[in-house]
């Protein structure tokens, strides 16, 4: 139905797609597996007309196109859900699908959108209320958006790029079942995913991409999980569960009765210790306080009450550096923004967490970047490159090298994995299992069971707030936490 | 002089006075909400307001005056709009560009005319019945033709923004630039065409000035730096068009002041502090608007300021 043929793309410093060719049946899910920085993103963006190829061409139902804009794509039935998704937060539901139809009336009426919105949430199995404003739904629900969105305009191809990073396992189901009833119409999806099981649950073939070429295609049916890690990372990847080899020490960090508010997060009465040598998971859906949580303790917003004491130090409500000199690094989920600024470059945004002299020394702040960037492998043309540039794994990476360049006693790490390819999360995962080893306490904050599951010592689950379950990492079984998470008592 | 009618004169007097800012915001609120700044507006607001000296002049076509500053301010904001938008120039800095451009061009424009009046200009237009209310009749309803052209424009803005297709691609593309891309939205166009609706009304309202306030050309003075209170104007009515009008003749108010106190002999208060007035009031709505946290940044656009590419992330 769609097609690459022998595509290109360079971006400065960068060959972001050599040569890749692809193509997509009538009723096929086909996943795009890579590692971070591979071209995935950039292939689904010359697919859909976003980017155009510096070489090769597009073709469509095995005629060539040449696709102007995402504007063109779409009215030759090609639509897009972005990675970071592409949604007006001030406007409703209905008026962000309304955005750009021509079909439309110039004076709006949003009825038959909102009408065609339910039709389509029932026919796919996507229910959002058409009325809501996007800053009020959920991540699982913009998604949703996203993907009426395209059918809305009579997609024929649908590609979704990372979707399932932000849904929960429950989501993931619903959002599986949707695109089952997609290609059965007889539309072609194009799945891009890091999580080798999902790609293996819902495609029909998948195709490998590494620095930017085409490494491999198979059909599902005659690869496995181990295979297709080869495939992508070029090495076998081991990413079973990992616990503490020794005794925990003394506790380093001690969150007594936290309560406090950031953003749309809230989180009340919390108490969490974590001690030395010691991975604490939080388990619980986004958006249920560990924002909150994570930045009370991290001293970025005030607490309303409780007491948070890290190394012995009381630091309660004393600001972020007097967190961080206390001992603690936090990573924040919100990589871009929180964690790193993105327009800064890597260097820069290495030295903003130092105490740095009247006068930056340039010169070391980019060996030091240098450094990173090998020991961390950082896909980047250089260390002035701005952050904003990097594709989602790399950006993590640049975090994470500045964070635990500091050597933290505590370290806060939300949703660390998050998009990260498979050989990139074994690479997080042992640097969170050696810090532990070297007696760090680490709170892991994840959206992610498996993860937590696999790494954590002990686990506490957080619900609307508040912390609803402790319960040791070892054996901690599925559905109980999933219903904890859920918010069913216990 | 009875002291309800001085009340009611200085009323009255303030509408006038607010009818520039009415159009200069609305164009100011039409710009930024594409995601444009347009600090150029205190020089396109002279250069209409010489433009239409001339022409009015000329030709002795008040209506034709008026259409004639408008699109001198168009012009204006063309280049505005080629900087900030194709060359993704600084909007701030090639906006001030522009204001010390538009102020130069007018003053060169205006030299030989300078303490010239205009020869003709619009009346007074009673609303008949609605002008015979007493005190609202005379506040409101005896007023000339632009100002009921003001609140035209304004609510013809209004419902453009609110509930017209184009109105909503138009505030997507001030939001949320990368997102009416992916729809298929021209974000270029869009910003060229409202950066340049915008000079339009900036135009318009500096006619005014030279149609109804001031008797006579007095180069920089002509305007006075009300460009400047429009733009303040703008994040006082939070980006709304109908929110603009009362701003508008709040600042008409205190704009009014000096001569109303005048007139009723009331000296106790320098005029020259008077004078100031608007200016401080400026000063003070912004410092509270933007001290305040829930009313800092309530209803900008996102994407104010920021020039779009692509290719980039
Ligand atoms: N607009 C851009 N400007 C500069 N470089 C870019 C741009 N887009 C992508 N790149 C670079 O091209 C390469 C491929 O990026 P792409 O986003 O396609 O990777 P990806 O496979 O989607 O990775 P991830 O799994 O991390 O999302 C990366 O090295 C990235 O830094
Ligand atoms: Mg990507």
């Amino acid at each position: 139905m769609i097609a690459a043929r022998h595509v290109s793309k360079s971006f400065p410093g960068v060959l972001a797609n050599q040569d890749v060719s692809f193509d997509v049946s009538a009723g096929e899910v086909h996943s795009l597996l890579g590692e971070n920085g591979a071209g995935k993103s950039t292939l689904a963006a010359i697919l859909t007309g976003l980017y155009q190829p510096d070489a090769g061409h597009v073709e469509l139902n095995g005629a060539r196109v040449a696709l102007k804009s995402p504007r063109h794509g779409l009215a030759l039935g090609i639509g897009m859900v972005h990675q970071h998704f592409r949604l007006v937060s001030q406007f409703t539901v209905a008026e962000n699908i309304s955005l750009g139809d021509r079909k439309q009336n110039w004076i709006l009426s949003t009825k038959k959108v909102e009408e065609a919105v339910r039709e389509i949430g029932e026919r796919y199995g996507l229910p959002v209320d058409p009325r809501a404003r996007i800053n009020e739904l959920t991540v699982g629900e913009q998604q949703r958006v996203e993907i009426i969105k395209t059918l809305y305009r009579g997609a024929q191809v649908l590609l979704l790029d990372e979707p399932t990073s932000v849904l929960t396992p429950q989501e993931v189901t619903t959002l599986f079942d949707s695109v089952r009833t997609l290609a059965s119409e007889g539309k072609s999806v194009v799945f891009i995913s890091h999580k080798l099981g999902e790609v293996m649950d819902i495609s029909d073939r998948v195709t490998v991409m590494r620095d930017g070429k085409v490494v491999g295609n198979t059909a599902v049916a005659d690869t496995s999980r181990e295979e297709l890690a080869r495939m992508m990372v070029g090495r076998d990847v081991d990413l079973s569960a990992i616990r503490a080899t020794k005794p925990a020490g003394a506790p380093l960090l001690e969150v007594r009765g936290l309560t406090a508010k950031s953003a749309r997060s809230h989180v009340s009465d919390a108490s969490i210790v974590v001690k030395a040598g010691e991975i604490v998971g939080i388990a619980g859906v986004s958006g249920n306080g560990q924002r909150a949580l994570a930045e009370g303790i991290a001293g970025l917003t005030p607490l309303i009450d409780g007491h948070v004491t890290i190394c012995g130090t009381d630091v309660t409500s004393k600001g972020s550096i007097a967190a961080r000199k206390a001992g603690l690094s936090y990573v924040p989920e919100d990589r871009n923004g929180t964690g790193l600024a993105p327009s800064l470059s890597i260097s820069e945004n290495m030295l903003l967490t130092e105490d740095l002299p009247f006068l930056v020394n340039h010169k070391s702040a980019v060996a030091k970047a240098e450094e990173a960037i090998t020991t961390y492998s950082i896909k980047t043309p250089g260390a002035s490159t701005a952050t904003r540039m990097l594709s989602g794994g790399n950006v993590q990476k640049v975090l994470l090298a500045r964070e635990l360049g500091h050597d933290p006693q505590v370290l806060i790490v939300s949703s660390p994995t998050w998009g990260l390819d498979v050989g990139a999360v074994e690479f997080v995962r042992s640097k969170l299992n050696e810090l532990r080893k070297e007696g760090r306490a680490i709170l892991l904050i994840s959206e992610d069971l498996d993860e937590v599951r696999a790494l954590s010592d002990r686990i506490y689950v957080i619900f609307e707030g508040k912390i609803v379950m402790e319960c040791p990492g070892e054996g901690a079984d599925v559905t109980t936490l999933g219903l904890a998470m859920a918010g069913a008592r216990a | 002089m009875t002291q309800e009618s001085v009340l009611i004169l200085t009323l009255a007097g303030a509408i006038g006075t607010g009818t520039p800012l009415v159009f200069a915001a609305i164009g100011g609120v039409i710009s930024e909400r594409a995601g444009v700044i347009n600090l150029g507006m205190e020089g396109m607001m002279l250069i209409g307001a010489v433009t239409t000296f001339l022409v009015v002049n000329k030709t002795g076509s008040p209506l034709l005056g008026f259409i004639a500053g408008g699109i001198a301010g168009a012009l204006l904001a063309l280049i505005h709009a080629t900087l900030a938008i194709s060359l993704r120039a600084n909007q701030i800095v090639c906006g001030l560009a522009l204001t010390i451009f538009g102020t130069g061009l007018a003053s060169f424009i205006g030299k030989p005319i300078e303490g010239a009046g205009l020869e003709k200009s619009f009346n007074k237009l009673k609303i008949p019945f609605l002008s015979d209310i007493p005190a609202v009749g005379t506040v409101l309803f005896k007023q000339d033709v632009l100002v009921y052209f003001s609140w035209f424009a304004a609510l013809l803005a209004s419902l453009y923004l609110n509930r017209t297709r184009t109105g909503l691609s138009l505030r997507a593309v001030g939001e949320n630039p990368a997102t009416a891309d992916a729809m298929g939205l021209s974000v270029v166009r869009m910003r060229y065409a409202h950066v340049i609706v915008g000079g339009l009304l900036a135009g318009f309202g500096g006619s005014y000035v030279i149609l109804r306030i001031v008797p006579a050309w007095s180069q920089a003075g002509t305007t006075n730096g009300i460009g400047w209170i429009a733009l303040a104007l703008v994040v006082f009515a939070s980006w709304h068009p109908l929110r603009v009008i009362g701003g508008a003749y709040l600042f008409g108010v205190a704009l009014q002041a000096n001569f109303a106190l005048q007139a009723k002999g009331i000296t106790v208060i320098p005029a020259e502090f008077l004078a100031m007035l608007p200016y401080l009031l400026t000063v003070v709505i912004l410092v509270v608007l933007t001290a305040n946290r829930r009313t800092r940044g309530a209803g900008a656009p996102a994407a104010l300021g920021l020039p779009f590419v692509r290719d980039e992330r």
